[in-house]
């Protein structure tokens, strides 16, 4: 742990406790844009091109087309729930367009046993993790595949083997409890880290302050992965915060941060990478804040045309888009053909189609599910309840679809 | 409180008779017959003394089925508790605000010197980090003891104790838990608290099924139902009645030992009513019972609830099924729902 300085009466030094520096003896303020203007880190520029060949990852062309495959995958899945959300065949559905690079730059520069604390928009690190489309399905149609058995809207994923921490609704909740277990994770000192993911909305809920806090003073091998994408549902950045963003705020927790272009996944990926290995090496924190752009609405319960400019959404969309960026670079290298293309598109559609028909043919879980989880065990008064709700249903059966349902 | 209090009438049965006694004085007598029997009551009286609070700590018996016992008062039989979880779980952690020194109760006095500064330490002053914290290392399989200072203190943790501990089992389908989180705070009333060092929020709690909360009401019952806290697979709150922290002394056994949750305990047999209560409310139970029973020749039995949530509908409602339930309130008599 980080020592107390030691008291020293003879030194022209102030010897507050809390506090090491100089005396001054004119009045001045601290403007709050001493840590202004941040820069961006990228690798790429938007044309796709590596701009200091000493940070190109070297990544082989098989990684780097597995990069691309889950990126515009995650897209081809958006877009079909998103749709099948219009038509009224799921509840609720958040898409990840224009965050892709984030998702798999960072996704990609970690180890599998690393734990994963997310918000909600996050879906690529799963992808990236291996997570099935079939699970995806089930978890939007809440089917009896729903490793979280139908209880949470969509787009709340979870897995244990994928060591991905179930997505919950309350934000910013996940920040200390992943700095908890980053906690743990050290002292079973098996060299892993945590990341834990959240918007730049977020991030101004007091669970994110302690957080950092607490990960920063408790020495955490952590990575907090902000991604600042403009927008929390309609209230904009500059609505949200008044200092240099979300990095920014590092150096105040004694935090080392950095800022990346969200939509250059080489540039996601360096610096996730690099703050992993530190993080665990060093058992400090890091906070990345990944630039992005949110193209969709928030959610399929938001129409962002009340708040901005079709000519907004159309920029970030048409010319700094992270999978079109790494398609240029995929391209200047003859690594990917316009036939390439167009295979891949009709063959991930049919793949995310299959999994969409699957899932909805689906029976949901079986309605005793709603009483067991809530304790470890079975308590009488949910069990009494639980018996009154199947009595009451046995007796108005008509009433209820109970041929949808698993038995 | 009331809330937990009324929904335990509620579900009772019977005639229902609530009864706010020894507050911390701001808080009026309701009128009813059993609390004039109550010197303690009588305002004008009150006002001579320090302290308008009055109980008289009974201890329980000396257990003999857990092997040999030392004298303790509550905090050190908290420490004992600690100390045994600490020596036999190599995951568990206790952490909070001046945790590290002691705490300010004295709970974790040389915890952190036996079991090093990583098992035991400070935090930043912050409970919903605290509590944040706890869930965390409890989802990622560490033994995770929180402590909030005070029980008035709980409420920046609300949110991560009842959207988050509580549901956190459900909401994953059982993928992830943290069964293995224990909130310690002190709780209740010591006579000179006033607003803010007194409260009794279990009530808050009661309604937010996934959570335990377990009161006791003196140090073998505290070591006992901590140790099955912390090892029940279900986040618990073990709020611990402050005032009985010095004034509580009874031999304690030396060595771990659970006591079951969700299981009241009949403490003193009657036939015309039953008095249900938690914590050092049991000491004024056992008072006014013996009072009635001079007095008024009525005959009461006596209940400690001990878990609060989920709680021994069973027990109080075999028993009380002749006669009325009278259950004795701590805070305020307000609403319960
Ligand atoms: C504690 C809490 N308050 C409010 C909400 C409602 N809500 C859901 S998402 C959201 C905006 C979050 O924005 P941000 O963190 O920037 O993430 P983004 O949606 O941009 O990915 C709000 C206000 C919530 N889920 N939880
Ligand atoms: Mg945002």
């Amino acid at each position: 742990m980080h020592q107390q300085q030691p008291f020293d009466s003879s030194l022209e030094k102030p010897q507050f406790p809390g506090a090491s520096a100089e005396f001054v003896d004119n009045l001045e303020f601290i403007q709050p844009n001493v840590i202004s203007g941040i820069p961006v880190y990228r690798v790429m520029d938007r044309q796709g091109k590596i701009i200091n060949p000493s940070e190109d990852p070297q990544l082989s062309k098989e990684t780097v087309l597995n990069f691309y495959q889950k990126m515009t995958l995650l897209n081809t899945m958006d877009r079909i729930l998103y749709e099948s959300q219009r038509q009224g065949r799921i509840s609720f559905y958040m898409t990840n367009y224009g965050e892709e690079g984030t998702h798999i730059g960072s996704a990609a520069a970690l180890e599998s046993n690393d734990i994963v604390f997310g918000q909600y928009r996050e879906a690529g690190v799963l992808m990236y993790r291996g997570f099935p489309l079939d699970l995806f399905m089930a978890q939007c149609y809440a089917n009896a595949d729903d490793l979280g058995k139908g209880r949470q809207m969509p787009v709340h994923y979870g897995s244990k083997d994928l060591n991905f921490v179930t997505i919950s609704s309350p934000l910013a909740t996940q920040i200390p409890q992943a700095v908890g277990a980053a906690y743990a994770l050290k002292r079973e000192n098996m060299n892993r880290a945590v990341i834990c993911y959240f918007g730049e909305g977020a991030a101004s809920e007091g669970d994110a302050h302690a957080g950092f806090n607490f990960s920063a003073t408790l020495e955490c091998p952590m990575i907090f992965f902000c991604r600042n994408n403009g927008y929390a549902i309609s209230t904009p950045t500059n609505e949200q915060y008044r200092g240099d963003g979300i990095a920014a705020r590092g150096p105040g927790y004694g935090m080392l941060s950095i800022r990346v272009d969200g939509n250059d996944v080489f540039a996601v990926y360096n610096a996730t990478k690099e703050a992993r290995r530190r993080a665990v090496a060093e058992n400090q924190p890091f906070l990345i804040e990944a630039m992005t752009y949110r193209i969709g609405h928030h959610s399929t319960s938001d129409d962002s045309s009340a708040y901005r400019s079709v000519d907004e959404v159309n920029y970030w969309d048409k010319q700094d888009h992270p999978i079109s960026r790494l398609r240029h670079y995929m391209t200047a290298r003859s690594w990917w053909s316009e036939d390439d293309e167009r295979s891949w598109r009709k063959q991930s559609r049919k793949t995310v189609m299959e999994a969409f028909e699957r899932a909805e043919r689906r029976l949901k879980p079986n309605p005793e599910l709603l009483f067991t989880d809530v304790y470890q065990e079975m308590i009488p008064s949910l069990s009494k309840q639980r018996e009154s709700l199947f009595r009451h249903i046995q007796q108005y059966k008509e009433h209820y679809p109970l041929d949808l349902y698993e038995k | 409180m009331a809330a937990a209090a009324a929904r335990l009438l509620i579900r009772g049965s019977h005639q229902t008779l609530p009864i706010s006694s020894v507050g911390t004085g701001k808080q009026s007598c309701i009128g009813n017959a059993l609390l004039t029997l109550s010197s303690g009551c009588n305002s004008r009286l009150k006002t001579q003394r320090r302290h308008a609070a009055h109980f008289t700590f009974q201890p329980d018996p000396v257990p003999t089925q857990y092997g040999s016992t030392q004298k303790m008062n509550l905090f050190q039989s908290i420490t004992s508790a600690l100390d045994n979880t600490l020596a036999s779980d190599p995951t568990a952690v206790i952490f909070g605000e001046d945790v590290a020194f002691g705490g300010v109760f004295r709970c974790t006095v040389g915890l952190r010197d036996k079991y090093g500064k990583d098992r035991v330490f400070n935090t930043p002053l912050c409970e919903q980090g605290i509590v944040g914290f706890g869930i965390g290392a409890a989802v990622a399989g560490a033994t995770a003891i929180a402590e909030i200072q005070f029980a008035d203190y709980i409420f920046p943790a609300f949110d991560q104790i009842v959207n988050e501990a509580a549901k956190y089992r459900y909401r994953s389908g059982n993928l992830f838990d943290c069964g293995n989180l224990t909130i310690r705070a002190p709780w209740g009333c010591v006579g000179h608290g006033s607003l803010y060092h007194s409260q009794s929020p279990e009530a808050f709690f009661a309604h937010c099924p996934g959570i335990k909360i377990v009161i006791p009401r003196g140090p073998t019952q505290a070591k006992g139902l901590l140790l099955s806290c912390i090892a029940d697979n279900n986040p618990c709150i073990f709020f611990e009645p402050k005032i009985l922290y010095r004034a509580a002394v009874e031999q304690v056994p030396v060595d771990a030992y659970t006591i079951p949750l969700s299981q009241a305990e009949v403490l003193q047999e009657g036939s015309d009513v039953t008095l249900v209560a938690w914590g050092t409310q049991i000491h004024v139970l056992r008072e006014v019972a013996n009072m009635a029973q001079e007095k008024l020749g009525v005959s009461c039995e006596v209940i400690d609830l001990r878990t609060i949530l989920p709680w021994d509908n069973e027990t109080v409602c075999k028993v009380s099924g002749h006669h009325s339930i009278v259950s004795i309130i701590v805070g305020h008599f307000i609403i319960g729902i």
